[in-house]
C-alpha cells in the first residue's frame, strides 16, 4: 500500500545512491554474521585471558565500526558529529582507564 | 511558531536539529554504558576469582540473540532506505520486521532470566551475576524503548508520511540511529559477558 | 518604550498563520515557551535555594551551641529535634541534603535551567529552543526530582544522611531516605541530559543570521560548554545510582567489600565489591559539576561587566579558548577528591598535574574580567556591585583550592573546614553573587520593570559582609584540623578548643546572611507590579536579547534579528552613542 503523494523524500541522496547503499548494507550484514561466528569460534580456542580479551575486543571493535560507519552512516557524516564523537571517545577512554589505573597504582606504597 | 531546521538542513552545518540531537543523546549513552563497562573491569580485576561467562551463561542462545539483533539492524536501515526510495509499503514491512525481531530478542532474554532465577541465580548471588543482570537489564530497557518508538513510527506516527514525507523519513532515520546503537552495545556486551 | 506583544500579523521567522489562545494551564504551567520555562526554573531554584539555606541555618545552631535546645524547633518532632535538641542523625541528613539541594536543586536549575533557558535563545536571536516540548519535559523532570528529594525528609529514618557524596558502603546501609535520594537523582540527571541536548542543538542551529561563534556573547559560550559537561559527565553517575539502587534493593555487592562488619555483625552479602568504584563514578560527574556551577556565573559576570564599564570584554578570544580548555580538562582531574584513598604516587602525580593545569584557564578568565574594568566608565548599579564583588571572592576561592590540588598538603586539609571554606567561597559569594547580578540585570527583560536600587544595594552589602563572616573563619578552624561533618563542630576534640568560638561567629554570620536576603525577596516580588517601567533596553546594552520587547512575546522577535557585529561594541571611537547593538544594521 504505497502512499500516493508527489515526490520522493528530498535529501542529499538520490535513488541510484540508495541502491548503492543497499548493496553496502547487505555486504556489511554478511560480514557481521561471519564475524559473529568468528567471535564464538575463537572462544573455543582456550586462549589465555589477556589474549582472549584482546581478540574479542578487536573483533567487537571491527563489528561495531561496521555498524557505526555504514548502518549509522558515520562514514559520510558531517565533521561536527565526528568532533562530538571523538570528544566522547576521549572521555570514554579516560573513564575506562583512569579508575583501574588508580586503584591498582602501587608506586610509592610499601608492602 | 516554526522552529527552523527541523526538516531542512542548516546550510553552514549541513545538519537538521534532530540529527544533531540524536547523536548528542547517543554520546551520553556511550558514557552511560561506558561507566558500566568500567565498573565491570574494576570489579572483575579486584575479584579473587571470576567465572568464565560460558560456564554460567547460555552461549548458543545468546549467539542466536546476537544474530537476531544484527538482523534487526539491517531491517531497520532497509526500512529507512525504503522511505528514501518512496516505497512506504516496503518500509512498513521492514519496520515491522525490526519490531518483531526486537520482540524475539526480549523473549529470549525472558527465558534466559527465568532459567537463571529458577536455579537460584540472583543478582545478589555473586558479582558476576550482578554485573550480568545490570548490564543486560539496562540494555533490555533500551531495546524496549527503541521498540516503543519504532512501533509509534510503524503505527500512529506513520500518518506523518502523508503530510510531511521528508520529516517522517528523518525521524525514522533518527530512530534507526538509536536502534543501531542498541545493537552496537550488544556487540560489545555479548563477548564481554558470555565468552570471556 | 515597551510595545504591545506583536504576534500573528507581522512577518516573522515562519510564524504560524493563526494563534489559538492557550488555556491557563498550557500558557503558564505546561508551557513550551522557553521564557516561561526559564522563569519556572528560576522560581524553583530560588525556592530550593532558600530551603537549602534554611537547612544550613538550622545546622549552624547546632554548631554554635552544640546540643542546646532551641525550643521553637521541637515541632520538628522526636526523631529530629526532641525538645528542640538536634539528634546527630538529623544533623547528618541536614548536611547531606543541604549540599544536594543547593547544588542540584538550587544553583544548577537557576544558572542553567533558569538563565540558560530565558536568556540564551534571546541572545542568539532565536524564537525559542530547538525542542520546546523536550524543554518542558526537562523542567517537569527536575520538578519531580525536587519533590522526591523534599519528600525524602518524611521517609522512615529521615532523608539521606551519607553526605551529598553518598559514599559507599555507608550509603548502602543507610535508611530509606537514601533510596529516595538515588531515585530523585535519576530524575534530576535526566532533566539535565535532555536540557543539554536542547541547549547544544539550539546554539548551533537556531542562532540568528550573521551570528557566528566568534560573535557570541561570552554568556552563550559558557552555556554551550556547560551543556557538554552535563551531557557527558552525568551519565556515569546515573549508572552508579542504578548500581547503588541494585545494592540497596536487590542485594548486589557492587560497592560492598567482602567481610564488611556493621554493628558488630558481618554483613550477609556476596561481597567482592569496591567502595572506591562509587567514588570514581561519583567524582567523574561531580568534578565537572563544579564547573557547571561556575561557568554560567562567569558568563553572567562578563555580560554585566562589559555593560557597566561601557567597554568591550578584555581578552575575549583568550577567555573563549580558556573556557573550552577548562571544560575539556575538567573531565580528567576528578581523583584529586580521592587523594586519601590509598592511591600510589604515579596516579597522584597525574591528577595533581592535571589539576594544576586546570587552574590556568581559570586564572586567565578571572584576570581578563578584572582587566576589563581598567579604563572603564563604571556604573555602580546593583548588578555591577555583585559582579565586582564576585571577582575577589572567586579569587579567594580559587587560590585556596591550590593546596588542595596537591596530595601532600591535602593530607592535613582533606575533609576539614578548609575544604568547606574553599568551595563555599567559589559557590556562595562566587556563583550565587553572579546569579544575583543576573537577576537584577535581566529582571527588566523578563518583567518590563526595574528592581529597586536602594534595596539592591542593601542586599549586596549585607550579603557581602555576612558571607565573609560565615566562611573566612572556616579557613582558620580547618587549618587547625577540625573535620567537616562533625555533629558538634569539633567540640569533643581538645585541639579544637582554642578556636571553637569561631563556630559561633560563623553561625551569627549565617543568620545575618539570612536576614540580608529579606530586602531581596521583598524587592523581587514588589517590583513585579510596582517597579519602575524599564523599556526594552534600560541598560543600553549591545546584545540581542535587548532588541526584544520587555517582556518578549511568544516568538520573541517581530522580525528575525540579524547580527552585524561583535557582541561588545561599546564606546566605538567616532560613533554617535557609546554602544552599538549587535543587531542594528
Amino acid at each position: 500500500m504505497t502512499s500516493d503523494h508527489a515526490a520522493a523524500p528530498m535529501t542529499s541522496d538520490h535513488a541510484a545512491d540508495i541502491d548503492k547503499h543497499v548493496r553496502v548494507y547487505i555486504t556489511v550484514f554478511v560480514a557481521l554474521m561471519v564475524l559473529t561466528v568468528a567471535t564464538v569460534a575463537v572462544s573455543y580456542l582456550d586462549l589465555s585471558v589477556p589474549m582472549a580479551v584482546t581478540v574479542a575486543l578487536i573483533i567487537a571493535t571491527v563489528k561495531g565500526s561496521l555498524v557505526a560507519c555504514y548502518f549509522m552512516h558515520l562514514i559520510s557524516e558531517k565533521k561536527l558529529i565526528h568532533a562530538v564523537l571523538i570528544l566522547t571517545a576521549v572521555f570514554f577512554v579516560a573513564l575506562i582507564l583512569l579508575p583501574i589505573l588508580t586503584v591498582n597504582d602501587s608506586f610509592g606504597i610499601d608492602g | 511558531m516554526d522552529i527552523p531546521y527541523a526538516e531542512e538542513v542548516r546550510p553552514d552545518t549541513g545538519l537538521t536539529n534532530g540529527k544533531i540531537a540524536i547523536w548528542l543523546f547517543l554520546a551520553s549513552e556511550v558514557m552511560l554504558f561506558g561507566a558500566l563497562f568500567a565498573s565491570y573491569i574494576l570489579i572483575r580485576t579486584g575479584a579473587e576469582s571470576w567465572p568464565r561467562g560460558d560456564t554460567l551463561l547460555d552461549v548458543p542462545l545468546a549467539t542466536f540473540n546476537t544474530i537476531v539483533l544484527i538482523t534487526s539492524s539491517i531491517t531497520m536501515v532497509m526500512a529507512w532506505a525504503s522511505l528514501m526510495r518512496n516505497r512506504f509499503g516496503t518500509y512498513r514491512i521492514y519496520m515491522g520486521a525490526t519490531i518483531l525481531l526486537g520482540f524475539v530478542f526480549l523473549t529470549v532474554k525472558y527465558f534466559e532470566y527465568s532459567h537463571h532465577l529458577s536455579l537460584g541465580e540472583f543478582p545478589s548471588t555473586n558479582n558476576f551475576l550482578a554485573v550480568y543482570y545490570t548490564m543486560t537489564g539496562l540494555h533490555m530497557l533500551h531495546v524496549l524503548g527503541g521498540m516503543v518508538v519504532n512501533a509509534y513510527f510503524w503505527g500512529p506516527g506513520a500518518t506523518l508520511w502523508k503530510t510531511n514525507p521528508v520529516w517522517f523519513t528523518n525521524r525514522v532515520e533518527h530512530s534507526g540511529l538509536f536502534w543501531h546503537f542498541v545493537d552496537l552495545v550488544w556487540i560489545f556486551l555479548f563477548p564481554t559477558l558470555y565468552l570471556l | 518604550m515597551s510595545e504591545p506583544p506583536v504576534v500573528a500579523a507581522m512577518p516573522t521567522v515562519a510564524h504560524d498563520a493563526h494563534h489559538e489562545e492557550l488555556s491557563f494551564w498550557r500558557k503558564y504551567v505546561f508551557s513550551t515557551d522557553h521564557k516561561v520555562i526559564g522563569i519556572q526554573y528560576c522560581i524553583t531554584g530560588l525556592v530550593f535555594l532558600l530551603f537549602g539555606f534554611s537547612l544550613m541555618m538550622l545546622m549552624r545552631w547546632q554548631l554554635a551551641y552544640p546540643e542546646t535546645a532551641l525550643p521553637l524547633l521541637g515541632f520538628l518532632g522526636a526523631e529530629r529535634m526532641p525538645g528542640g535538641t538536634m539528634l546527630p542523625e538529623f544533623y547528618n541528613s541536614l548536611g547531606a541534603m543541604h549540599g544536594t539541594i543547593m547544588v542540584f536543586l538550587g544553583v544548577v536549575p537557576l544558572a542553567v535551567g533558569g538563565f540558560g533557558n530565558f536568556v540564551l535563545p534571546l541572545q542568539i536571536g532565536a524564537p525559542d529552543m530547538a525542542f520546546p516540548k523536550l524543554n518542558m519535559i526537562s523542567y517537569w523532570c527536575l520538578f519531580l526530582g525536587g519533590v522526591i528529594m523534599f519528600a525524602s525528609f518524611f521517609a522512615p529514618g529521615g532523608a539521606a544522611q551519607s553526605g551529598w557524596t553518598s559514599y559507599t558502603p555507608l550509603a548502602n546501609i543507610a535508611t530509606t531516605g537514601q533510596t529516595w535520594w538515588l531515585v530523585g537523582m535519576v530524575f534530576l540527571i535526566t532533566s539535565s541530559l535532555l536540557g543539554a541536548v536542547n541547549f547544544i542543538t539550539t546554539t548551533i542551529q537556531i542562532r540568528a543570521k550573521g551570528l557566528t561563534f566568534w560573535r557570541f556573547p561570552f554568556f552563550v559560550w559558557t552555556q554551550f560548554v556547560t551543556a557538554f559537561l552535563l551531557l557527558l559527565a552525568f551519565p556515569p553517575l546515573e549508572s552508579a545510582a542504578v548500581m547503588q539502587l541494585m545494592d540497596r534493593l536487590l542485594g548486589t555487592s557492587f560497592f560492598l567489600p567482602s567481610g564488611l562488619v556493621v554493628s558488630g555483625q558481618v554483613l550477609e552479602v556476596a561481597g567482592g565489591g569496591n567502595p572506591l568504584l562509587w567514588q570514581h563514578l561519583f567524582w567523574f560527574l561531580a568534578h565537572p559539576e563544579v564547573y557547571v556551577l561556575i561557568l554560567p556565573a562567569m558568563g553572567i559576570i562578563a555580560e554585566v561587566i562589559t555593560n557597566n564599564t561601557r567597554k568591550p570584554l578584555w581578552g575575549y578570544r583568550s577567555m573563549v579558548y580558556s573556557l573550552i580548555f577548562l571544560g575539556f580538562m575538567s573531565f580528567i582531574v576528578w581523583a584529586h577528591h580521592m587523594f586519601m584513598t590509598g592511591m600510589g604516587t604515579a596516579m597522584a602525580t597525574f591528577f595533581q598535574t592535571t589539576t594544576m593545569i586546570i587552574s590556568i584557564p581559570s586564572v586567565v578568565i578571572l584576570t581578563s574580567l578584572i582587566i576589563s574594568l581598567w579604563g572603564g566608565s563604571i556604573r555602580f548599579n546593583t548588578p555591577m556591585l555583585f559582579a565586582i564583588g564576585f571577582l575577589p571572592m572567586f579569587g579567594i576561592g580559587g587560590l585556596t583550592g591550590l593546596p588542595l590540588a596537591f596530595n601532600v598538603p591535602d593530607i592535613p586539609l582533606h575533609d576539614t573546614y578548609y575544604v568547606i571554606a574553599h568551595f563555599h567561597y567559589v559557590v556562595a559569594p562566587g556563583t550565587i553573587f553572579a546569579l544575583f547580578a543576573g537577576i537584577y540585570y535581566w529582571f527588566p527583560k523578563a518583567t518590563g520593570r526595574m528592581m529597586n536600587e536602594t534595596l539592591g544595594k542593601i542586599h549586596f552589602w549585607g550579603s557581602f559582609v555576612s558571607m565573609n563572616v560565615v566562611f573566612m573563619p572556616m579557613f582558620i578552624i580547618g587549618l587547625a584540623g577540625v573535620s567537616r561533618r562533625l555533629f558538634d563542630g569539633g567540640a569533643t576534640y581538645t585541639f579544637a578548643e582554642p578556636i571553637l568560638h569561631w563556630n559561633v561567629v560563623s553561625s551569627w554570620g549565617a543568620w545575618a546572611l539570612g536576614i540580608a536576603q529579606i530586602p531581596f525577596i521583598f524587592n523581587f516580588f514588589r517590583s513585579i507590579r510596582n517597579g519602575e517601567k524599564s523599556g526594552d533596553n534600560p541598560w543600553q546594552a549591545t546584545t540581542i536579547e535587548w532588541a526584544a520587547p520587555s517582556p518578549p512575546p511568544h516568538g520573541n522577535f517581530a522580525v528575525a534579528p540579524e547580527a552585524h557585529r561583535g557582541p561588545y561594541e561599546y564606546s566605538v571611537p567616532g560613533a554617535a552613542k557609546d554602544f552599538q547593538p549587535q543587531h542594528e544594521a
